[in-house]
C-alpha cells in the first residue's frame, strides 16, 4: 500500500500550494477567452489540487467520501454541457447554438461568449471529476487487497 | 522561432523517446517519457500552438505519468528480458518498408510554413475572420472548441466520462458492489 | 531525399516516433512497455497536425479586439490544435482504462509479461 510521506517540508508545501493551483484553475478557466487555456486544462489543475493532498497526507486525510463518488459530478458536468445546448433547441434554434441562449438584454455574440464558458464550466466539472475518480479506482484496488 | 530551435528540440524529443523505451527499468522510462512530453510542449508552444502546448504540460506529462507512476506502484516495475529474434526481424523488416513509404509520402506534403497550403484554405480562414464578431471570444481555439465545433466536444466529454465509468467498474472490489 | 531532412525534419520526427511507438508494441511483452509505445505513437501523429497548423512568421492565434483588418496569414491555423487538444485528453482516458486492465490482469495472473499471462490463462 502507498504510505503517506512523513515529511514536514512536503506536508507544509501541500497545504500552502493547493489552494495556490486552484486559484490558478479558477483563472485559466474564466480566462480561457482571452488566453491560452480553456475547460480542460482547469479540469486537470482542479484534479492536481485535489490528489495531492491525498498523496501527501493519505488516503485517510482526504474528503473520501466525496471522491470516491466523484464519478456523480461528473455526470453533472455531462447534463450541464448538454443542458445549455438543449435551451436553445427548445426556444427555437438549432442544438448548442447559444446565440438563441435566454439572456435578456444582449447581442447574439455576448450571448455566445457566457454560453463558451457555460459550457466550459461543465467540461471542467467533468475532467476534473474523471481524472480524479480514475485516479482513486487505481488506487483503492491495490490497496483493497492487502488490508 | 526559427528552424534550428525546431531541430534542437525534436532532436531531444526523439532522443527523450528512445530513452524512455529502451530503459530497462520502467519506472525511469515513464519519468524519461515526462521529459519527453515537456520537450513536445515546449516546441508546440514555439510553433504557435499555446493552447495544445499547455494542455499537453498539464495532461500528457502530470496526469498520465501520474497514472503510470501509481500502476507501476501497485504492480512491478521490472521487465523481464528475453531473445525473440525472429519477432523483430519481422517488425524491423515490415516497419522499414512502412518508413520508406511514409518518407516517400512525405515529398508531396506541403512545406512546414507555407501560409497557402491547403489545411489552412478552407474553413479556417473563416474561424480567424469571424470568431471575434461572432462570438466575442479572441481565443479562436476556445470559440472553435466550445461553440463552432461544440458538438464534437460534447461526445469527446462524454468519452472521458465514459472512462472514468469504466475504470470504476473495472477496478472495483467484490464487496463494493453491495453499497 | 536530403530536401525532406532540411526543410521538413517535423515528418522525419514524426516518422521516427511513429515507427518507434509500433515496433515497441509489436516486439515487447511487458503490458506497460506497450503502453509507453501507445502513448509515444499518440503524441507523433499530434505532433503531424501541429505541424501542419504552421505558418511562417505568424502569431499564436488570439486576436486582439484592436485588429480591424484581419489576414488570416498572419495566425496559426486553430483547427488542428482543437483537433489535438481533444486528442490529449481523450488519449489520456483511454490510458487510464488501460492501466485499469493491467493492474486487474496483474491481479489475477501475478505478472504484467504478455506471454506468462497466456501461459497461466490455459
Amino acid at each position: 500500500m502507498i504510505q503517506p510521506l512523513d515529511s514536514v517540508i512536503v506536508h507544509t508545501l501541500t497545504r500552502v500550494i493547493t489552494p495556490v493551483i486552484q486559484l490558478f484553475a479558477l483563472y485559466v478557466l474564466i480566462h480561457g477567452h482571452d488566453s491560452p487555456g480553456g475547460g480542460f486544462q482547469a479540469g486537470t489543475l482542479f484534479a492536481a489540487s485535489v490528489i495531492l493532498p491525498i498523496i501527501a497526507f493519505g488516503i485517510q486525510g482526504s474528503l473520501s467520501v466525496l471522491e470516491r463518488r466523484a464519478i456523480i459530478l461528473g455526470g453533472i458536468g455531462i447534463l450541464l454541457f448538454a443542458g445549455i445546448g438543449l435551451l436553445p433547441l427548445i426556444l427555437g434554434g438549432e442544438f448548442l447554438n447559444y446565440g438563441k441562449l435566454p439572456i435578456p438584454g444582449m447581442e447574439a455574440s455576448a450571448r455566445r461568449h457566457w454560453g463558451i464558458l457555460g459550457i466550459e464550466i461543465g467540461v471542467t466539472i467533468t475532467v476534473a471529476a474523471t481524472a480524479v475518480s480514475i485516479y482513486y479506482s487505481l488506487r483503492e484496488r491495490g490497496e483493497g487487497e492487502e488490508k | 522561432m526559427t528552424l534550428f530551435d525546431d531541430y534542437l528540440l525534436l532532436l531531444l524529443a526523439v532522443v527523450t523517446a528512445l530513452g524512455a523505451v529502451f530503459v530497462r527499468d520502467l519506472f525511469s522510462g515513464v519519468l524519461t517519457l515526462a521529459a519527453y512530453s515537456f520537450f513536445l510542449a515546449l516546441l508546440w508552444a514555439g510553433l504557435g500552438a499555446v493552447d495544445v502546448a499547455f494542455t499537453e504540460a498539464v495532461v500528457g506529462a502530470g496526469l498520465s505519468t501520474l497514472f503510470f507512476l501509481v500502476a507501476l506502484y501497485l504492480t512491478s516495475h521490472q521487465e523481464e528480458v528475453r531473445k525473440q529474434l525472429p519477432v523483430r526481424i519481422m517488425a524491423l523488416g515490415g516497419l522499414g518498408i512502412l518508413g520508406f513509404l511514409l518518407l516517400f509520402g512525405s515529398v508531396d506534403l506541403p512545406v512546414v510554413g507555407d501560409p497557402k497550403s491547403l489545411p489552412s484554405k478552407h474553413v479556417s480562414s473563416h474561424y480567424l475572420r469571424k470568431s471575434l464578431e461572432e462570438t466575442d471570444t479572441p481565443n479562436v481555439v476556445t470559440a472553435v472548441l466550445a461553440d463552432y465545433r461544440g458538438f464534437d466536444t460534447l461526445g469527446e466529454t462524454t468519452v472521458i466520462f465514459t472512462a472514468g465509468i469504466a475504470c470504476w467498474m473495472l477496478l472495483r472490489r467484490r464487496d463494493d458492489s453491495a453499497t | 531525399m536530403a530536401d525532406i531532412l532540411l526543410y521538413r525534419p517535423h515528418f522525419v520526427a514524426f516518422i521516427i516516433l511513429f515507427l518507434l511507438g509500433i515496433y515497441i508494441m509489436v516486439v515487447c511483452l511487458n503490458l506497460v512497455k506497450k503502453l509507453i509505445g501507445m502513448y509515444i505513437m499518440q503524441t507523433s501523429i499530434m505532433l503531424f497536425f501541429i505541424t501542419l497548423a504552421v505558418k511562417e512568421d505568424s502569431t499564436i492565434p488570439i486576436i486582439l479586439p484592436s485588429v480591424t483588418a484581419l489576414a488570416p496569414e498572419a495566425y496559426a491555423n486553430p483547427l488542428p490544435h482543437v483537433l489535438m487538444l481533444t486528442a490529449i485528453v481523450v488519449g489520456v482516458s483511454t490510458l487510464g482504462v488501460s492501466l485499469a486492465m493491467v493492474i486487474a490482469l496483474y491481479r489475477e495472473y501475478n505478472t504484467l509479461e504478455e506471454d506468462q499471462i497466456l501461459e497461466k490463462m490455459k
